[in-house]
């Protein structure tokens, strides 16, 4: 049936011939828009704002300052609210800002009739601001004579008294005695490793847009991915009751985890209501979603750890600083994070994971595909690497002897993990790849063009579960012609929930998939909850919900048709149509029609389930990569690269891939180029553009394989496990190996472009000597 | 953004001329690749604009009867990468025009914008400039031929008046003649992305010693530079890897790379190096040369 099988995308057809609606191809007459003035330091206070000329400007609607705004503070992540209000986020934003933490930061808006009006009304704002010192780093925010970025939030979870100055959130675990462990190892290491600022560059960038159809409501479309969540945090930023939000989400185009946050929804919530109802859209630039929305965490990894000559691993100390820029977001939830999802890879090993996470007067940072784990893994795997080297074991061989199998107990919970195939998807990786060839033959090599192979590998969660509650929804109608159409709470993002929404459907419900409808558009007025799409959670989650529902639709279609037919409920089956004993067939559409119209029996036909789930399941694979370095040219090309990965059972293989490929891509470009620069002393940003931001493009991204091992997970309603972030967590560290193999050069910061491989080359001593011995190659610019 | 003030289309280069002359503040429009970008960063520059882009006569691609290249101010760069005339006398500017950009790109961006933009990175400049091109520009006085070196004056400026135009680029037959030739842009990207450095070659050989060898590069000084000194050292000499790793040195003398924060100096220094012994190597061996 239905799951399993490569079942095209439900919105492929409309998304490829351009009918998809996003949020703003759709308008209304009068519609305004409204533009940000974004502050030209990193660093400061307003002095003085004047907006007298913007007023006199014909066709501006309205100018606000942050004298306008109200006062209560909010947090924007997308987090499903927490009962306990030590553990929610921290509450350190308003609408528009006096104090100045970041270059763009949001002073003042204006609405207008159209853009070029919006834009000019800016060029009249007068604003006088005193600089201060910018905090670019964790060292710089703790120094004695730095400034407080937050002195009014209350961090709930840990009073601000009781940490250090701009540190926003610490935690620590420890499952056995990791410092033992290495003292007693024959070997032990100790590295740094440290990572960038990264940014989501989804194609569509952040646009939201709202009216009020009446006095009291508010409505706001959004490109979001957490309708539900945002419609919480608007209320709670504009003091209005939730039931007076509504949040509607079309088709979005990309979010990755930038759009796991409230962004303009309040703001544009705001304006509406003040401008008497207006529709107000608020669509931001290119560069304003770079540097204005949210970035991945830069994070400096301290890692020791110990092993024994015979490739057991027996101590695992990883401290993390991270750094969460101008506001809190997702603050520490991603340092933490981080070390719950790196936990179940090495689980037979002692672990002590510190990580501390501190404001700066850079862009903030929030949720990007795989929350943490990428940072945290870059260093972990990269000290594996270092500790197979010491011993003299082959990097795949080291792996599988420490890796998890199932009936290992979790570090953190201590409960046996149910489904682990890390150690299945290397020995299959090593297969496919002819890791030992490949290994044997680059082992010794001079000149200026070398190759190398490397290998990382991950452990992932499912969903956000023990931390958050996982809900999800599902509501089910018969229609009249015996087709279903299906509502839930699950974002379709891009990822292709919507795609397996239908095949779940259809496969409980006994129907063709043809049959079933996903409502695309998701309306927080009558869409069943569900937080929204992050944490790699979406199909793990609504899958119980759907099979539930389908489940339950089924019973009253087999129970109608019993009512019609006489026959008892037991002997009846769906298999497109109902059928019974002696080839009895009835059509669903007659069933339907029946359901419906008769006026003695029947209703409407429908189901609704909302499911909380109480469990995670850990997700398992890794990144073979084989690599061609030029020395002299400083790059990198990759040759081949492979995932493969334990997902559990894979529901629909080719939209599996469509993941695995996006998230190597993007892991690709975490590894090689993707960095978002500030300049050293000011703090203001570089390159918030497409040019000088390098997102590789279809040129730059090789082809990538993808392979499975199929698990079956208990825990999860179809035995899957997650696949949407997964993918982009190896290949930054596996590349990283692999140019260590090939060069003997080892790079412990990302990324590895060409200005940074020139560096450690130089400092190796490669350059000069190849520049000698760089021979005639054909193509080598081609 | 602004609004525009003024838009008219121009049908020849005579009436570009006229409307030029007429409205002192217009500037030209071609592909619109970089004047649309610069419109959007709210360049007043551009606020009323000609509009060049069907002008017949910048279109064409031709050898003249002296055997001189004509390549139209109005050529895409996709038009360049197809035709047999450049293809057959002076693949180097394909090949550059090949990288420019991505294929949307290279489907509106001329080769006169390109030249005329006068940016330090401009793709087809080192193929022009090793090509010892001629800038043909007509203004309310006649036309006037400028070899494309004294065209760069500084970054971003052109020896071109406010009421001139260029209507082609003329390469004479000794300049391409019997020559092969090599491109090579470094950049951080393959696709979509600006120059590191650029670098081209043209060499033609007398036997088995090079008999001339022009090299140039892009993002290398303020404006595209051949490395003469370089060239005068090769002429009359055998190729070989010792004359390759000379070069790499000698090509420095006449450039100044800049440091800033998208390739710092050294980087760029180290990569003018290393494009110099390619990419010479393999235009050495386009003009039947071999590296001994
Ligand atoms: C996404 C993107 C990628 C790009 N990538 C590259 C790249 O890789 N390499 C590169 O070199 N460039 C690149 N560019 C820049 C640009 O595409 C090129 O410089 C292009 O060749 C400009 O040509 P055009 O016809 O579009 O010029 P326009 O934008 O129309 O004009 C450019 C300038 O030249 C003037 N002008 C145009 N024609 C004439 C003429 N006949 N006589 C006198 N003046 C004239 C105009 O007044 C204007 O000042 C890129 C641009 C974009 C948008």
């Amino acid at each position: 049936m239905a799951i399993g099988e490569s079942v095209k995308r439900v919105d492929a057809a409309a998304k490829v011939t351009g009918r998809t609606r996003f949020a703003s191809d759709n308008t209304m007459p009068g519609m305004r828009v409204a533009h940000y003035l974004r502050s030209p330091i990193a660093h400061g206070y307003v002095k003085s704002i004047d907006t007298s000329k913007v007023e006199e400007l014909i066709g501006v609607d309205a100018v606000f300052t942050f004298e306008d705004v109200p006062t209560v503070r909010f947090a924007t992540a997308g987090h499903a609210y927490n009962l306990e209000a030590a553990k929610r986020d921290v509450e350190d934003r308003l609408l528009l800002t006096r104090h100045v933490r970041y270059h763009g930061d949001e002073i003042a808006v204006v609405v207008a009739e159209d853009d070029l009006i919006a834009k000019q009304a800016l060029s009249l704002i007068e604003v006088e601001y005193e600089e201060y010192p910018p905090i670019l780093t964790p060292e710089d925010a703790m120094a004695a004579d730095a400034m407080e970025l937050h002195p009014d939030t209350q961090n709930s979870a840990l009073p601000s008294s009781c940490l250090p100055k701009n540190v926003i959130g610490s935690h620590e675990y420890s499952n056995g005695d990791a410092a033992d462990g290495i003292a007693n190892a024959d070997v032990s290491l100790e590295g740094t490793y440290q990572t960038q600022f990264q940014h989501h560059c989804h194609m569509e960038t952040v646009v939201s847009w709202a009216y009020m159809d009446d006095t009291d409501h508010i409505v706001i479309e959004s490109s979001t991915q957490i309708p539900h969540i945002c419609r919480r945090i608007v209320a709670q930023a504009l003091e209005m009751p939730i039931g007076r939000v509504r949040i509607i989400k079309p088709p979005i185009g990309g979010g990755f985890g930038n759009k796991q946050d409230v962004l303009v929804e309040p703001m544009v919530g705001f304006l509406a209501s003040k401008l008497g109802g207006l529709p107000v859209r608020l669509e931001l630039t290119r560069e304003e979603c770079i540097s204005g929305t949210r970035v991945r965490h830069p994070f400096k990894v301290k890692v020791r750890a110990g092993a024994d000559r015979d490739g057991t691993l027996k101590g695992l100390e990883i401290d993390v600083t991270s750094n969460t820029g101008a506001y809190a977001s997702h603050g520490h939830s991603i340092a933490s994070a981080a070390g719950s999802k790196i936990a179940p890879l090495y689980p037979r090993t002692p672990i002590h994971y510190k990580a501390r996470t501190h404001y700066t007067t850079l862009p903030a940072a929030g949720a990007m595909r795989a929350y943490g784990a990428p940072q945290a893994t870059f260093a972990l795997d990269g000290m594996m690497e270092e500790l197979a080297r010491e011993i003299e074991m082959d990097p795949v061989d080291f792996r599988l002897k420490n890796g998890a199998v199932a009936g290992d107990p979790h570090p953190i919970s201590g409960k046996p993990i149910v489904s682990a195939g890390v150690i299945e998807c290397l020995k299959k990786g090593r297969e496919i790849f002819n890791w030992d060839e490949k290994r044997k033959e680059y082992a010794e090599q001079d000149g200026p063009i070398r190759r190398g192979v490397g290998v990382a590998c991950f452990s992932y969660g499912s969903n956000t579960w023990p931390v958050a509650v996982e809900i999800s929804g599902c509501r089910m109608i018969l229609n009249q012609d015996g087709s279903v159409n299906v509502q839930t709470g699950a974002c379709e993002i891009g990822q292709g929930s919507d795609t397996v929404i239908t095949q779940i459907a259809a496969e409980y419900l006994g129907i063709p998939e043809a049959k079933v409808k996903v409502l695309q558009t998701l309306d927080t007025d009558s869409t069943p909850y569900d937080p929204g799409a992050f944490a790699s959670r979406q199909t793990y989650v609504f899958a119980h919900a759907v099979r539930q529902a389908a489940e339950q639709l089924r019973e009253k279609i087999i129970a109608h048709a019993s009512l019609m037919t006489e026959v008892p409920e037991e002997k009846l089956g769906l298999d497109g149509d109902i059928c019974g004993p002696d080839g009895m067939r009835l059509s669903l559409e007659e069933l339907a029609y029946d359901a419906y119209y008769n006026k003695f029996r029947g209703g409407q036909l429908t189901s609704e389930v909302s499911h909380k789930v109480q469990s995670n399941a850990y997700s398992y694979g890794c990144t073979f990569v084989e690599i061609e370095v030029d020395i002299p040219m400083c790059k990198v090309e990759i040759k081949n690269i492979l995932n493969v990965h334990d997902s559990g059972r894979i529901l629909n293989p080719q939209a599996a891939t469509g993941q695995v490929h996006g998230g190597a891509a993007m892991g690709i470009a975490y590894a090689m180029s993707e960095e978002l620069l500030f300049d050293p002393v000011t703090g203001k940003i570089r390159n918030n553009n497409l040019l000088d931001y390098k997102m590789p493009t279809c040129s730059d991204v090789p082809e990538i394989d993808a392979a499975y091992v199929e698990t079956d997970e208990t825990t999860s309603a179809c035995g899957h496990k997650s696949i949407g972030e997964p993918p982009l967590i190896t290949p930054a560290p596996a590349i990283r190996n692999a140019i260590w193999h090939a060069t003997g050069v080892k790079v412990d910061r990302l990324p590895m472009g060409p200005k940074e491989l020139f560096v450690h080359f130089r400092e190796a001593g490669l350059l000069g000597l190849s520049m000698e011995k760089v021979g005639a190659r054909d193509n080598v610019c081609d | 953004m602004f609004a525009i003030e003024k838009y008219h289309k121009a049908a020849t280069v005579q009436e570009t001329v006229e409307l030029l002359s007429q409205n002192s503040e217009a500037h030209l429009l071609a592909g619109g690749t970089d004047v649309l970008v610069k419109l959007r960063e709210g360049h007043e520059q551009f606020k009323q604009l000609i509009d060049i882009h069907d002008v017949q006569e910048l279109q064409s691609i031709e050898m003249l009867d002296d055997g001189t290249l004509s390549i139209g101010a109005g050529v895409s760069c996709t038009r360049l990468i197809r035709s047999e005339i450049v293809q057959a006398h002076i693949p180097v500017l394909a090949q550059a025009a090949n990288m420019l950009g991505g294929p949307q790109v290279r489907n509106a961006a001329t080769l006169g914008g390109n030249i005329c933009n006068g940016a330090p990175s401009a793709e087809n400049a080192s193929p022009l400039v090793v090509l010892d091109a001629q800038v043909n520009i007509v203004g309310p006085n006649g036309s006037r031929l400028v070899p494309i070196t004294e065209f760069y004056l500084r970054p971003g400026k052109v020896d071109l008046e406010q009421n001139e135009i260029v209507t082609d680029f003329r390469i004479a037959k000794e300049s391409y003649e019997n020559t092969g030739g090599e491109f090579c842009k470094y950049a951080m990207r393959n696709a979509m992305d600006i120059a590191t450095i650029g670098c081209s070659v043209i060499c033609r050989m007398d036997e088995d010693r090079i008999e001339d060898l022009h090299i140039a590069y892009t993002v290398a000084a303020p404006v595209p530079t051949r490395c003469r000194t370089a060239e005068e050292m090769c002429k009359g000499q055998v190729p070989s890897k010792a004359l390759l790793n000379d070069l790499a040195k000698v090509v420095h003398e006449d450039l100044k790379p800049r440091d800033s924060w998208r390739a710092s100096k050294d980087f760029r220094v180290h990569v003018i190096s290393t494009l110099a012994e390619r990419v010479t190597e393999k235009a050495i061996i386009r003009a039947g040369g071999i590296i001994a």
